[in-house]
């Protein structure tokens, strides 16, 4: 996790350090009160709405509304999950928009930052922004927007489609299309955030290695893979472990696109929690389904976290 | 400096062919955005149109007095407004306090408390989900601004970068204002902060940005049309046959138009912000 949020810390070098050896303290020091006064807010909100939900979560995942009257049922819940095809939907369709969407983006972002980053591109400027201005968007405002754009009837994609004499695409009444849908959805919004990531990554490689590759003869694609390929692991492994993350608590885009439909082809696990807390409120079950997302969230990052860290030495 | 091998005219063909392509690459970024502007000038009936409209229609304020009128719309823009930027200003002092205790003070139970602000970051925030609606249930807090307000104030993410920020400001510079007399408020707020001011931008501009388009959440505190913010009700605004796509789309419109013009105008913040807030949650 260290190094991981080290990544993030886009201050040059030189003031990372640490300020030199911390004198020992004056008689005109602090009260000892001080520190904990600035973080009281703090700590009384995050017993609140933090420590004590995550404790409570993991109760009621315990628990099951039997007649309105709240009953400890052990694993039954986790029992329950274990069984239910429903769930293994959900996990299935998120983990092929996670394998579809992610790489695709991430390799998008790479290509487009390298762009920005070269002197061949003009008015590097202006196109950075027009790449960057869907991450302003809502979710709920692109994933109505582009339902509008997807309308299979006369939407403007199959118009454009048309034009050149494809289609119509079924986008989100076909259980394939409508996952493809959201990749295509999710791509346009976030792949500006992940060029600007590695942009300022890109920036940090000293030009001298691209000089001195470029005297030993290497040539671009060379330069590349041995270049700019390792410098910018870092940013790789922060955005690869956000996206994960982002992406297995998939809800906003579902709900508004194709509300989990056709035939839960888009069902996710964050809306399939949603529903069972919800518009079942069978808050036992949903709490379950919480805890085992966290599992899952954890193991897959802990192996992204690990396989890149093996790649770095 | 990829280039200082290659022809003059071999460089410029290349960069023709690479700034087409991106050309065309913002074409589609952009085309949505275009779409939907064209789409909020005409009326329902016409805006799937076959062959599409391209250039805007007359019915951008018949839409927009339908919206205001037929819809709670206006009362979620109020909302919104208000509660963003309530959640703003005091995620701001949060945060700042908190990241300044953890930057700048040696005390017992540091390392506990800022082991527990990173892993919250990793932690889905789903799983709060059932819990929060319970308190505020218990509280009697639904449909109430503080239900959305209070429980994500304490960001670990804004007081992370607060933490990372402050560390660089030099102890020296609070020691000499101690030295001078000032307290420890005064130290904070008048030597901290102003030191940090990009950063404290950065993190009003994400703290903004994530309260104004948050859904999940306030789909399951907010009951009643009246409470709404915007995401909920031009989610709610999407029903089903009888949707007036107009004033939806003229909704989505409003929704994005404002941080749309912010953006265009504080760029260099909401990258920091974007770069920093990589972190999300």
């Amino acid at each position: 996790m260290n190094a991981l949020l080290e990544t993030v810390d886009a201050r040059p070098a030189t003031d990372r350090r640490r300020p030199p050896s911390r004198r020992r303290r004056s008689s005109i020091g602090h009260p000892r009160l001080t520190p904990y006064l600035f973080l009281l807010p703090t700590i009384l909100l995050f017993l609140a709405f933090k420590l004590y939900p995550y404790l409570s979560a993991f109760w009621v995942s315990l628990t099951q509304n039997v007649g309105g009257v709240t009953a400890f049922v052990g694993l039954d819940n986790y029992i329950r999950l274990a069984q239910d095809p429903l769930f293994y939907t959900a996990l299935g369709n998120t983990v092929l928009i996670l394998v579809v969407q992610v790489p695709l983006m991430l390799a998008l972002g790479i290509v487009l930052s390298v762009a920005f980053n070269s002197m061949l591109l003009k008015w590097r400027a202006f196109w950075r922004t027009t790449y960057f201005v869907p991450i302003v968007m809502g979710l709920v405002a692109y994933g109505i927007l582009f339902r509008a754009l997807f309308d299979s009837g006369d939407g403007i994609v199959n118009e454009m489609l048309g034009a050149v004499g494809i289609g119509p695409i079924p986008w989100l009444v076909d259980p394939f299309w409508a996952k493809i849908s959201i990749v295509l959805a999710m791509t346009w919004h976030y792949t500006g955030q992940n060029a600007i990531i590695y942009l300022a990554q890109l920036q940090s490689i000293p030009g001298e290695l691209y000089e001195a590759a470029q005297v030993d003869g290497a040539n671009g694609w060379q330069r590349f893979w041995n270049i700019t390929m390792p410098g910018l692991r870092p940013a790789l492994l922060l955005t690869v472990i956000l996206s994960t993350i982002g992406t297995l608590q998939l809800f906003d885009e579902p709900y508004v696109l194709t509300n989990g439909g056709p035939d839960n082809a888009t069902l996710t696990i964050g809306m399939y929690l949603y529903q069972n807390g919800f518009r079942y409120f069978d808050f036992g079950y949903a709490s379950a389904i919480g805890y085992a997302l966290t599992l899952i969230i954890a193991v897959i990052s802990l192996i992204q976290f690990r396989l890149f860290k093996e790649k770095t030495r | 400096m990829t280039d200082a091998l290659v022809g003059v005219r071999g460089r410029r063909t290349r960069s023709l062919v690479l700034t087409t392509v991106i050309a065309a690459g913002s074409v589609v970024m952009i085309l949505p955005f275009y779409w939907l502007l064209i789409a909020t000038t005409y009326p329902s009936s016409e805006i799937f149109a076959s062959p599409p409209n391209l250039l805007p229609g007359p019915a951008f304020f018949d839409n927009l007095s339908g919206l205001l009128t037929e819809t709670l719309f206006g009362r979620a823009i109020g909302n919104s407004v208000l509660i963003a930027s309530v959640y703003t200003v005091l995620g701001l002092v949060v945060c700042t306090a908190a990241g300044y205790a953890f930057a700048k003070f040696e005390f017992r139970g540091r390392g506990v408390l800022f082991g527990a602000v990173l892993v919250t970051l990793a932690l889905p925030s789903q799983v709060t989900l059932v819990p929060l609606f319970q308190i505020m249930v218990t509280l009697g807090w639904l449909d109430t601004y503080q239900a959305l307000i209070l429980p994500s104030l304490a960001m670990p993410f804004g007081i992370f970068l607060m933490r990372q920020t402050m560390l660089a400001v030099p102890d020296e510079l609070l020691q000499a204002a101690r030295v001078d007399g000032a307290g420890e408020f005064r130290v904070f707020s008048r030597i901290v902060l102003p030191t940090v001011r990009p950063a404290i931008a950065a993190l009003a501009i994400f703290l903004f940005l994530g309260q104004w388009n948050e859904f999940v959440y306030p789909l399951v505190v907010l009951r009643t049309p009246e409470s709404f913010t915007i995401p909920v009700s031009l989610a709610s605004l999407q029903g089903i046959g009888t949707t007036d796509y107009g004033q939806l789309m003229t909704g989505t419109l409003l929704s994005v138009l404002p941080i749309l013009v912010l953006f265009l105008f504080l760029q260099r913040h909401f990258v920091a912000g974007i770069l920093a807030g990589a972190v999300k949650q």
